[in-house]
């Protein structure tokens, strides 16, 4: 038995020195701007490792800690969630899912509730396990829901891969993959928003690579870090930030070495150039963005769960007034939506937003709820 | 709100809470909406402990138990906790058409082992078969009958800032047996369940600190949803030390690969026992003379408030603990 | 979910992989990584192998953070 030592990246007495060394930073930014500064963790990982080590406490004064729209459940779009639900209520059908997708509302209903009419619905912690379902049941159609960003889907990519060497033909993808880029530069190029800096998704790095992220500090001229996913390697990547914006400077730095590479993961990044192609895509409340989805190539549309059904999904308006896209945007707080902590609660949910564990509404409602 | 029952009414959390307080609290009798682990009928001569517990555990036998083992254990716990010697057992089963009668003897056999050990009767009991899928396995209803000596009264109404939290070893092993043991994960786990009786135990203890206030065992939804319901119940706050928590390396190695929280994973042999201040090392140092106290820890304090629990990061912050909105799922954010 | 904890590797099987993280374990696949080798620690996501843990650097960032604080108390 081993493992690796990963207690010193939980060093309390090392964060509590780094906390120090940040909040010092966080001071004079605010003795110069006359403002907090606002931070935005682009990833919803970093939004959980944020909340688990306490640190939105801990930065109470200090720093504004803005989560942003890599929440991957939280970002697809309604029309997406109800045409999941369909492909559930279809005959011979299992489908495999991430367990956060399960309890997200759609028009009429959501995943949880239709396993409770009794379709065949699965949470899985692997599409590789979904690969298993498909080769047990030969004569039902094993359908997983592809949601997720760079990181997701080479993996998806790679299921893909293994189901033509293992002659699976019964395993399909719903696939509402998305890319980060697109959506940081639409968040930059909104004049009511004001990010001081970005904190980098960690894993979405180790895929594309450090340089792939260089346009974030050339075309914005705005300072950002990669970070890792542990209590001290957040820090890092705020205290670089900071100091960053103190000095001036506007660069992408990796405090995330261990893992992330300038290169990025050629096999990853091979596999989803063989599969997939690039599609505009529709996130939840911002809307359809060019390019920032991926879709199956033509070759390979007979995976694509698409193709399986004639369903057709009315386009929705959003009419129970969810305002999740404002608040993924960072153009309004949860606070400030009419449904919030009234008809959209943790167990009851209207948006996204409120059902992922850390999703921000659900956060707010947690940490900012007067009792 | 939907109309049908949903998994999620069955793990502990939010909508189970609704679903007890919505149909269950509202025909049966309860006392102060608050429904206990054990009812003690204090208007009758002598205090009678009274409780019912159903079992429906996936798999049926897993690292350190099973249902029956279980099935025994959790009425006796739910009996010790109030301060009740557990005397009296019935127990009732639903059986799927098919299961296997070997299967069905090895629980029953469980059963009257954990039976022994804890000097409890099963007195009683009952048998139905479903269909074919109707059923999964075997489920298990066991109700318990316990006395509280006269002198005795456990009551969260007797909790008072200042008072300590102590828990009879490490958090989360039963749930992440569990979890560790369903198909599908392609996940293996060297944690086994804490399952055990725990009235001697918590006897034992009792006889050396008189002053303990308060018990509960954190099964369901754990250790973090259990404190929320105290500290809901008293309208007082409970902070949690995180760096007090006891967490083994294996549970610990477990969780960060599955991406859970200890707190939320469900104990079948631990217990929250609330005592004074001054009688935290008195408490401690019985409790870790047993063997079912090995690893005994104080991991929270009580304090003024209005209902909240919060945890107190190694890192200086505060996180506030809420009850679970949902079964803790693989998730991808 | 992105894991933050690396894992060991303890066997491999064509493409899939063993590994290991204080005595539970995980079968993974390693069509991203395929260089991955029986020792490696990786990260994993969603079932799969994305990097092999710079060990080298493991140990030089810690050395890394505490100079960045070093310096920043030098400054008071």
């Amino acid at each position: 038995m081993s493992s690796m030592k990963t207690n010193v990246y939980r060093d309390p007495v090392l964060g509590k020195e780094l906390i120090q060394a940040i909040k010092k930073q966080a001071k004079i930014f605010q003795e110069k701007n006359g403002r907090k500064v606002n931070l935005m963790e682009v990833c919803g990982t970093h939004t959980v490792s944020v909340s688990k080590a306490g640190l939105r406490d801990v930065f109470r004064d200090d720093i504004e800690l803005i989560s942003g729209p890599g929440c991957p459940v939280c970002v697809t779009s309604h029309e997406d969630i109800d045409y999941m639900i369909e492909l559930a209520k279809q005959p011979e059908v299992i489908i495999c899912t991430f367990g956060d997708m399960m309890r997200v509302p759609g028009s009429h209903s959501s995943l949880a509730e239709e396993k409770a009419n009794g379709h065949d619905i699965r949470v899985l912690y692997s599409p590789l396990e979904a690969l298993d379902i498909a080769e047990e049941q030969p004569d039902k159609k094993v359908i997983f829901l592809a949601v997720g960003f760079e990181t997701t889907t080479p993996a998806i990519a790679a299921t893909i891969d293994m189901a033509e060497k293992r002659e699976i033909d019964n395993y399909y993808v719903f696939t509402v993959h998305k890319i980060c880029p697109p959506v940081v530069e639409l968040l930059f190029n909104d004049p009511k928003l004001k990010i001081d800096g970005l904190l980098l998704p960690g894993h979405v790095s180790a895929i594309v690579g450090r340089k792939a992220l260089d346009f974030i500090a050339t075309e914005f001229k705005v300072p950002s870090s990669i970070a890792g996913f542990e209590p001290l390697d957040v820090l890092a990547g705020m205290y670089d930030i900071i100091r960053m914006l103190n000095q001036g400077e506007a660069k992408v730095t990796n405090q995330y070495l261990r893992v992330v590479t300038e290169e990025g993961n050629k096999a990853a990044l091979d596999m989803i150039a063989k599969y997939f192609e690039a599609a505009s895509s529709n996130w939840r409340g911002i809307g359809s963005i060019e390019g920032s989805g991926l879709v199956l190539k033509p070759e390979y549309q007979k995976y694509d769960a698409r193709n399986l059904y004639d369903i057709t999904i009315p386009e929705s308006s959003n009419t129970r007034g969810c305002r999740c896209g404002e608040v993924l945007s960072g153009h309004i707080k949860p606070t400030d939506c009419g449904h919030f902590g009234r008809s959209c609660t943790p167990v009851s949910p209207v948006g996204p937003c409120m059902v992922s564990y850390e999703g921000t509404c659900a956060t707010y409602f947690k940490y900012e709820r007067k009792v | 709100m939907t109309e049908k029952i949903l998994l999620a009414h069955g793990d502990g959390g939010k909508l189970t809470h609704d679903l007890i307080d919505n149909v269950f609290v509202k025909h049966f009798y309860v006392d102060n909406n608050a429904l206990p682990d054990a009812f003690v009928a204090d208007k009758e001569p002598g205090k009678i402990a009274f409780t019912t517990d159903t079992f429906v555990v996936n798999p049926l036998f897993f690292k350190g138990g099973d249902i029956g083992k279980i099935a025994i254990a959790g009425t006796v716990n739910d009996l010790a906790v109030v301060g009740a010697v557990p005397k009296y057992i019935s127990c009732g089963f639903i059986i799927e058409e098919g299961f296997l009668i070997a299967d069905l003897e090895k629980i029953v056999e469980s059963m009257a082992k954990t039976a022994k050990e804890a000097g409890v009767a099963i007195v009683t009991g009952d048998t139905k078969v479903v269909e074919k899928n109707k059923g999964d396995g075997v489920f298990i209803n066991t109700s318990g009958i316990g006395f509280v000596p006269e002198n005795r009264t456990l009551s969260y109404k007797e909790i008072a800032p200042g008072d300590a939290v102590l828990i009879n070893g490490n958090i989360g092993e039963h749930g992440m047996a569990i979890m560790s043991e369903r198909s599908g994960l392609n996940f293996s786990s060297p944690v086994k369940s804490d399952c055990q009786a725990l009235n001697n135990f918590i006897e034992k203890l009792m006889e050396h600190v008189p002053e303990v206030k308060f018990m509960r065992d954190p099964t369901r939804g754990g250790v973090a949803t259990t404190l929320k319901e105290i500290a809901t119940d008293t309208g007082l706050n409970i902070t949690i030390e995180e760096e007090s928590l006891p967490v083994s390396d294996e549970l610990m190695g477990a969780v960060d690969l599955l991406g859970l929280d200890p707190l939320y994973l469900a104990n079948e042999g631990k217990v929250l026992i609330f005592v004074p201040q001054d009688k935290v090392e008195t408490a401690l140092e019985i409790m870790s003379s047993l063997p079912e106290g090995i690893g005994s820890k104080q991991i929270a304090t009580v304090g003024e408030g209005n209902g909240q629990v919060f945890l107190q990061t190694a890192f200086g912050g505060k996180k506030i603990i809420d009850l679970l909105a949902g079964a803790p799922l693989p998730r991808i954010c | 979910m992105c894991l933050a904890i690396p894992a060991k590797v303890i066997a491999i099987d064509g493409y899939l992989a063993e590994v290991e993280c204080f005595g539970n374990t995980r079968k993974v696949g390693l069509t991203l990584k395929p260089e991955t080798k029986i020792g490696d620690y990786v990260m994993v996501h969603a079932g799969f192998v994305i990097e092999i843990v710079d060990e080298k650097y493991a140990m030089e960032s810690q050395e890394l953070w505490k100079e960045m604080i070093k310096h920043e108390q030098h400054e008071d």
